[in-house]
């Protein structure tokens, strides 16, 4: 069928299989490589991007059911002007590694500090908790959000008996 | 230091953090097809026999490719070459993969895919090592005619006779489970034939030249006509190296017969059937102790599943066999390890690379022995670890670097508060409701391949007229930072600011075969390369500029500067103007030889790494007495990296190496009967999640290597392969009960 959606912004109209995902068809038939696909069942949140306001693993969605939706992906996350200024603390913290959970990382984090302008390390640990990194063991991209949110990234007390 | 360097800084996170890295399941080219494997149903079975006449009809395919249409060679092998590209006659495993179809979309190939048809004579698999080994077992190795795909040993001493005369013996069995990589990324590949004759490879692996040798056996064509070009890759682990090969190799096979570009991505679920998995071990420890603590003697016996193919189980064993006994001296060991060939999916490279296994039986064996001897494990790992001078179990003097094994745990147990959290650990008395418990463990690891293999590598510096820097080296990057910590070296080593420098693009046709990104050699072989390579373009540029500058030997470069100190210089530009006004190329080539290595491997006795890496890594755990649930509170390691260059990321390394060992020991386990891998997605296959780890501490610990063209050693490896049992170790001192088995799982029965 012929969906219309607003993909950062820009609108399209397209013709999408009936079972075919919006992540597929983002990055198919938008040519939107960004999202990416690590699990296709809605586990790792390599897939996520914004759906009217909210994230989705877009892997668990499907294009029809973003019919009229707004979406936001990575690659409207970094605007004329440069890098966002969480993309610019990922690159500052080293949050970055492989890459691959990036793009779904970062607009959970965007998605947190919409809510949480001040994030503790658990609200950050809860908002991040459906996407998998395997290369960083997390500790670099809660520094970066720290950093971001301008609570420093010293470490804690780390005092536990 | 005069070139201090830049000590943060990552070239590639800018196109990462924007979604503009391309991988290679990003590439989108014109007449691309897409290819989608067939896999066997079965585990076990022989005669063979694929119908894909169906397939072949269906809509939009362009081809359905079996063994019968390889050129060259089906099967292919780092060391034995059992590994088929397409399934031949035999079915070894459930990933072997049957056909390959071909169509003008993905779906319309998975669609042919499910049209293949496939018959042969099922037999009942092979699937327990023990039984794989026992007189009778039916043959599973390929080509073999028993099941021994690896015999190690160590001989030394009399074993035997110095255990019978021991205060105590300790005598303790281990295992380990199979462990996924799940690199986010699944295995990816583009397959283009180009008009020159060239087929170029875009790949998401992490040895290009290994792929190379894959795809060119494979088609029967030279090394020359595959090119492996760079590719964005999303993670390896040691995990991207046959499989990601024979990946590459299929979509290579398939574009050679179509003439297009041909794209194979895999789906989750195929990466987990197909693809290797760290070695499950089995390890039995007796070792004999005098009353003092001092370990005297050890006989070990260890046995791993191979799986279905040898892939480099043998150079795995290996590091478990030089290794055997962790970080400590022992002056009779006996040592036997035998890998099995059975019909679970194969085992082959995974960050630690045979030393997680190992460790984490030494490491408990030594607790559990400090506990009976009434000492403290700090004590008993003072009597026994390596020390300066000293020597290893396998006969080598460790003369040539600083050996920091006391260092590095000093360090741990002072960050941690180590002594003074022991003895507030509740073994087994739960105080209000939990159970408490801090461990810790030690390890030597020996730098890159050791007596492994042939160790070299290559860099190439190439400064353009205008004094910009182009660099190229043979380690690629995986995700890790290597070409970062490239550039870094080379900044610091010309005197530039690093932005003047671009690691360009590689692939395997423009640098030497420089060896596999495997082994924690990244920094320590492909830096030193590239510092080896700036020191031969300055060792160039002082002599052709002598006349002008002064003693070729006095000149520095330093702060975009070139000349001897306190004499007129030369800008660096300026310097490498007239470099092209002589006709003389600013370009070097440099190698670094790791220095030699030896090994005799009846005795299992020799010189076996040129140097090691000494790293201490200590867990604090709280345990629910009600659920046995194991909740980590902190995790802390010191590890002498020798330098390190890129400061953060080496951290990185190290935090992302504790969580990998965090789910080693206490969630991941390839849930595998009868062959058949039951958890093939991350939703059942469990990996640490952002709420699972606490915070964690790493200190560095730097004493440079003398033999090391940077001072660097590495990170990657040594930070993965201490954590599981310093949870074990802290899960006892928390419960009372002892863990021998991985992953850990505590029985509230036990609790009570």
């Amino acid at each position: 069928m012929t969906i219309t959606l607003t993909v950062n912004g820009v609108p399209y109209t397209r013709d999408a299989a009936e079972n075919k995902t919006l992540l597929h068809f983002l990055r198919e038939d938008l040519g939107l490589t960004g999202t990416k696909e690590g699990c296709g069942m809605g586990e790792c949140g390599a897939c996520t991007v914004f759906l009217n306001g909210r994230t989705v693993n877009s892997c668990c969605v499907l294009a029809v059911e973003a019919d009229g939706a707004s979406i936001e992906t990575i690659e409207g996350e970094a605007g004329p002007a440069g890098l966002s200024e969480i993309q610019k603390a990922f690159d500052r913290n080293h949050a970055v590694q492989c890459g691959f959970c990036t793009p779904g990382m970062i607009l959970s984090v965007k998605e947190l500090l919409k809510a949480k302008p001040k994030p503790t390390v658990a609200e950050i640990k809860e908002a991040i908790e459906g996407n998998f990194c395997r290369c960083t063991g997390y500790e670099q991209i809660v520094e970066a959000v720290l950093d971001v949110t301008g609570q420093g990234t010293g470490k804690g007390r780390l005092d536990h008996v | 230091m005069a070139n201090e360097p830049k000590s943060t800084f990552r070239n590639d996170a800018r196109a990462k953090v924007s979604g503009r890295a391309q991988y290679a399941d990003d590439i989108r080219l014109p007449g691309m097809a897409h290819a989608v494997p067939v896999y066997t149903r079965f585990v076990r079975a022989e005669n063979l026999r694929v119908d894909a006449s169906a397939a072949r009809a269906a809509p939009g395919v362009l081809g359905v490719f079996t063994a019968a249409d390889v050129p060259g060679q089906v099967r292919f092998g780092q060391i034995v070459r059992d590994y088929p590209m397409l399934a031949e006659g035999t079915i070894r495993c459930e990933g072997e993969v049957i056909a390959l179809a071909v169509a003008d979309t993905r779906r319309r190939a998975l669609a042919a895919a499910a049209l293949v048809v496939e018959t042969a004579d099922e037999l009942p698999p092979v699937t327990d090592p023990q039984a794989a080994l026992a007189a009778g077992a039916p043959v599973v190795r390929w080509g073999g005619d028993d099941n021994l795909a690896n015999h190690g040993r160590v001989r030394r001493g009399d074993a035997a006779k110095v255990l019978a005369s021991c205060d105590l013996v300790v005598e303790e069995t281990f295992s380990t489970q199979a462990v996924e990589h799940a690199y986010m990324e699944p295995e990816s590949a583009v397959a283009i034939p180009r008009p020159d004759g060239v087929l170029e490879i875009r790949g998401s692996m992490q040895h290009p030249f290994s792929t190379r040798r894959f795809v060119s056996a494979l088609l029967g064509v030279s090394l020359a006509e595959v090119e492996v070009v760079d590719t964005t890759t999303g993670g390896g682990f040691g995990g991207k190296d046959d499989t990601a090969a024979i990946v590459c190799a299929r979509a290579a096979l398939a574009a050679r017969k179509l003439g297009r570009p041909v794209k194979l991505t895999y789906d989750r679920e195929w990466s987990f059937r197909e693809s290797y998995k760290r070695h499950p071990y089995r390890l039995r420890y007796r070792v004999g102790f005098s009353k003092d603590g001092t370990a005297r003697a050890a006989e070990i016996d260890m046995l791993c599943d191979s799986g279905a193919y040898t892939s480099v189980t043998p150079w795995v064993n290996w590091r478990s066999t030089a290794q055997c006994c962790g970080p400590y001296y022992v002056d009779a060991v006996r040592m036997d390890i035998r890998a099995a060939a059975t019909n679970n999916v194969f085992t082959g490279a995974m960050r630690g690379f045979g030393a997680p296994q190992v460790n984490f039986a030494v490491e408990q064996v030594m607790d559990i022995a400090a506990e009976r001897l009434g000492l403290s494990p700090l004590e008993i790992r003072r009597k026994n670890m390596v020390k300066q001078d000293g020597l290893t179990i396998t006969g080598q003097r460790l003369d040539t670097h600083v050996v920091s094994l006391g260092q590095v745990m000093d360090t741990v147990v002072r960050d941690s508060g180590y002594e003074a959290k022991l003895a507030r650990c509740t073994r087994g008395k739960a105080r209000d409701g939990r159970l408490y418990g801090i461990g810790l463990a030690i390890s030597y690891r020996g730098a890159s391949l050791g007596a492994e293999g042939l160790d070299y590598c290559s860099a190439v510096v190439n400064v353009q007229s205008d004094g910009s820097v182009l660099l190229d080296a043979a380690i690629h990057e995986n995700g890790q930072g290597a070409e970062s910590v490239q550039m870094l070296i080379l900044a610091e080593e010309l005197g530039l600011p690093v932005e003047r420098i671009r690691r360009q693009r590689s692939s395997t046709s423009r640098i030497p075969d420089g060896g596999t990104t495997v082994a924690t050699r990244g920094t320590l072989m492909g830096g030193g390369a590239v510092a080896q390579a700036a020191r031969e373009l300055k060792r160039l540029m002082a002599e052709t500029l002598a006349d002008e500058l002064g003693d070729p030997a006095s000149i520095r470069f330093e702060d975009g500067r070139v000349g001897v100190p306190g004499e007129p210089s030369l800008s660096w530009e300026e310097a490498i103007a007239r470099m092209y006004d002589r006709r003389v190329y600013p370009y070097a080539f440099g190698t670094f030889r790791a220095p030699p290595v030896s090994w005799d491997e009846h005795t299992g006795q020799g010189d076996a790494y040129f140097t090691y890496v000494y790293s201490c890594q200590a867990a604090e755990v709280s345990v629910d007495p009600a659920t046995g649930k194991v909740s980590l509170l902190a995790l802390w390691a010191s590890h002498d990296v020798g330098r390190a260059i890129n400061r953060p990321l080496t951290l990185g390394q190290a935090y992302g190496g504790m969580v990998q060992a965090a789910g080693m020991a206490l969630m991941e386990d390839l849930a595998q009967a009868g062959g058949r891998i039951g958890n093939r997605n991350l939703d059942r296959y469990k990996i640490p999640r952002a709420r699972d780890i606490p915070e964690m501490r790493c200190t560095l610990v730097e004493n440079p290597d003398p033999n090391s063209p940077t001072g660097a050693k590495g990170i990657g490896e040594p930070a993965v392969e201490l954590l599981a049992p310093a949870i074990a170790n802290a899960v006892y001192n928390a419960t009372g009960v002892r863990c021998r088995d991985l992953p850990i799982r505590l029985d509230p029965e036990d609790l009570k």
